[in-house]
């Protein structure tokens, strides 16, 4: 088995609201081994992308991490002071974000951005972090790499931007990327494209991949494992195939069955009832209860993280799947 | 019980049975289409600017920006039909779902509500057709009024057509938001006090405030969280059988289309590609672009694939290729599909697709 390169344990996220504290992330813990790929699943305000500005320590105020750790290959990013931290941002751990104009500079050309990226992590001539950049433009796919370095980024359609910002974030060939909703805005054939360039990238340079996504359609199509969060919290973790197959949380459960593609045409979808609570008033106990077909008494007390199996844990108190006794 | 003249009380006890099984309510010899599309054409200019103008008359060649964003679609739309169309962005889909609901004026074709030519109704009959066919759109925080009580975003338009009496509004209000299964008491708010899944239905509830016949649904679950599109679908669903509902529910999701729809309905770049029955689709498909799309389609049931991509990138509508749009993406490009588009032609028993691959001799 493949060593892990990132580990996040027990990291909490909180936002100090006027209105109260919001507690974004929750106790959340998993770890991302090279050349694997982690779905992170959830729903809008779930947590999922706090998460992952948490590990790249681009939580702004009024958020703050107030626990746990992330240990990037045993050194834990949280106690790095922000010029060593800046030192692994970008070239080591890498985030590409849904929507690829507000990463780019729009009044800089290609060229400019990606040299300067180079130059950022490495010293080396212009020439030198021009070719790079031109190999990496080459590597994702975009015809004619040496006149589209020379263009800006509105004269690029959607999925060409992504794919630039995706050779921006492979030009330090770094351990670990984190890819927030990275196809959400693109058309199916477009998505496909970029999903194939993003497995065939990390798997010939075993990178580590966090897939933070709504999808579990693209996730069951590119993941090794998947967590499953709701309300800032991991309520299931495991590997693929078991969590999509054999859900044990009823609200991954849930999620499952209101993806049409899955169900007979014309049936109802086994939808899940109510919204999704705000995170600054969330229940007491577990914050599913409300929507939850198995909630009784003893789920408004905190249902902790038990395993059920070897890489596989749960946050309930009425799991879908038996546990070890 | 609402006295609404379509109300599922008045079909007849065969309709009746049949949209409780889920099944259409298609007699097509009885009735005839809802809704006919002929030729239904729309082009954008953008009209040269004084510089461009002045330019030309120096001797450049400006050339006005022309987007066919609809190119001569043909398409009819039986009773308790679901119409499934599909397509990536910039394909006409969102134009042709305006035209149909009255939002956009047609370029060139004609639209046909009930077999009657839409263009040439005046008066009543036009605003009959205006009720009759509704929209629902994609984004639920752009299309309510911020400023608008819930009661008024949905009880204007009936109080306005004489559906309702002031005197009895509230009551109606309160029917509606219940048929889309929002508390009734909530009529006094405004939309920022709702989430995106609750002012879907209040949308929804608006467009059947007026009991239409035919709902456009313009990527009306694209925005929604997964959980959330799941209960609206079942609602659209559960609408579909009580007021016995025709739909055109226009989305880029095929999973959504697949689980919804009757029959389908493929564009690209403005013409229609393909159409048929829904399994027919799913199971034969005959375009190249369907049979791609169909291949890219997330399915959770697929584990760690290998995603492949059909190469190229959506052509720009304001500069389409020659000949059968899609033949630089093609897989089975031949000479002939760089010349000449190729029609629509029967493939199968209702089952059109537009592809020179099919006149091949076998």
């Amino acid at each position: 088995m493949t060593a892990a390169v990132l580990n996040v344990e027990h990291l909490r996220t909180h936002y100090f609201t006027r209105a109260g504290v919001v507690k974004a992330v929750e106790d959340v813990s998993f770890e991302v081994r090279r050349g694997k790929v982690l779905g992170l699943v959830g729903e809008s305000g779930s947590g999922k992308s706090v998460t992952g500005y948490s590990i790249m320590g681009l939580v702004d105020h009024p958020g703050r991490i107030v626990g746990g750790r992330i240990l990037y290959n045993g050194t834990d990013l949280l106690a790095l002071s922000e010029p060593e931290m800046r030192r692994l941002r970008g070239s080591r751990i890498a985030m590409i974000f849904q929507d690829p104009m507000m990463t780019l500079n729009p009044v800089l050309r290609i060229e400019t951005q990606m040299v300067e990226a180079v130059l950022a992590h490495e010293p080396m001539s212009r020439q030198a972090a021009r070719r790079r950049a031109r190999d990496a433009l080459g590597q994702v796919g975009i015809p004619s790499p040496d006149e589209r370095l020379q263009a800006y980024p509105h004269q690029f359609s959607g999925g060409m931007r992504q794919r630039v910002v995706i050779a921006i974030a492979m030009l330090h060939n770094p351990d670990v990327i984190i890819a927030d909703e990275a196809t959400t805005a693109l058309d199916v054939t477009i998505q496909g494209q970029i999903l194939s360039e993003v497995q065939r990238l990390c798997q010939s340079h075993s990178t580590g991949l966090i897939w933070i996504t709504h999808d579990l359609a693209v996730v069951a199509g590119i993941a090794d494992e998947i967590c499953v969060m709701y309300a800032g919290r991991v309520v299931e973790r495991g590997t693929v195939d078991d969590v999509l197959d054999h859900p044990a949380h009823p609200y991954t459960f849930g999620l499952i069955g209101s993806v049409p593609s899955r169900n007979e045409r014309g049936q109802p979808l086994r939808q899940i009832r109510g919204t999704t609570p705000s995170l600054a008033n969330l229940p007491q106990g577990c914050a599913f209860r409300p929507r939850c077909f198995r909630a009784n008494e003893i789920c408004t007390n905190e249902p902790e993280t038990m395993s059920i199996s070897s890489r596989r844990e749960t946050r309930c108190f009425h799991p879908l799947v038996a546990q070890p006794t | 019980m609402l006295s609404s003249p379509r109300s599922a009380t008045d079909l007849t006890s065969g309709e009746a049975a049949r949209a409780a099984a889920g099944l259409r309510l298609v007699a097509p010899d009885a009735a005839g289409p809802v809704i006919e599309l002929r030729g239904l054409t729309r082009v954008f200019r953008k009209p040269l600017d004084f510089a461009a103008r002045a330019a030309n008359l120096l001797g450049a060649d400006i050339r006005e920006e022309v987007v066919r964003a609809v190119d001569g679609v043909d398409l009819s739309v039986q009773p308790g039909e679901v119409v499934g169309l599909a397509g990536e962005s910039g394909c006409g889909k969102s134009t042709l779902g305006r035209m149909v609901a009255g939002i956009l004026s047609p370029s060139a074709g004609d639209i046909y509500f009930e077999g009657r030519r839409v263009a040439e109704l005046k008066g009543q009959a036009r605003r009959d057709y205006a009720l009759a066919v509704q929209m629902i759109f994609q984004d639920p925080y752009t299309s309510l009024n911020p400023r608008m009580r819930i009661r008024d975003i949905v009880g204007e338009a009936p109080l306005v057509h004489g559906l309702t009496s002031r005197a009895e509004l509230k009551a109606y209000v309160r029917e509606m938001l219940s048929r889309v299964r929002m508390d009734p008491q909530y009529d006094t708010r405004y939309p920022h006090q709702f989430s995106g899944g609750q002012r879907q239905r209040i949308g929804i509830a608006r467009a059947l405030a007026v009991k239409p016949k035919f709902i456009v649904c313009d990527e009306a679950v694209a925005a929604l969280d997964v959980s959330i599109q799941a209960q609206i679908l079942n609602l659209f669903m559960e609408l579909r059988e009580q007021l016995s509902l025709t739909y055109l529910f226009i989305s880029h999701d095929l999973g959504v289309i697949n689980h919804l729809a009757d029959r389908v309905v493929i564009m690209y770049l403005g013409r229609v590609v393909e159409e048929a029955e829904t399994d027919e689709l799913f199971a034969r498909p005959n375009h190249p672009y369907t049979t791609a799309l169909l291949d890219e389609i997330p399915r959770i049931e697929t584990r760690r694939r290998v995603y492949q991509g059909i190469k190229g990138e959506i052509p720009s509508p304001l500069n389409p290729p020659s000949g059968c749009y899609f033949h630089p993406r093609c897989p089975h490009a031949m000479p002939v599909c760089r010349e000449v588009a190729p029609p629509l032609k029967t493939v199968a028993p209702g089952h059109r697709s537009a592809c020179h691959l099919n006149d091949r001799p076998a």
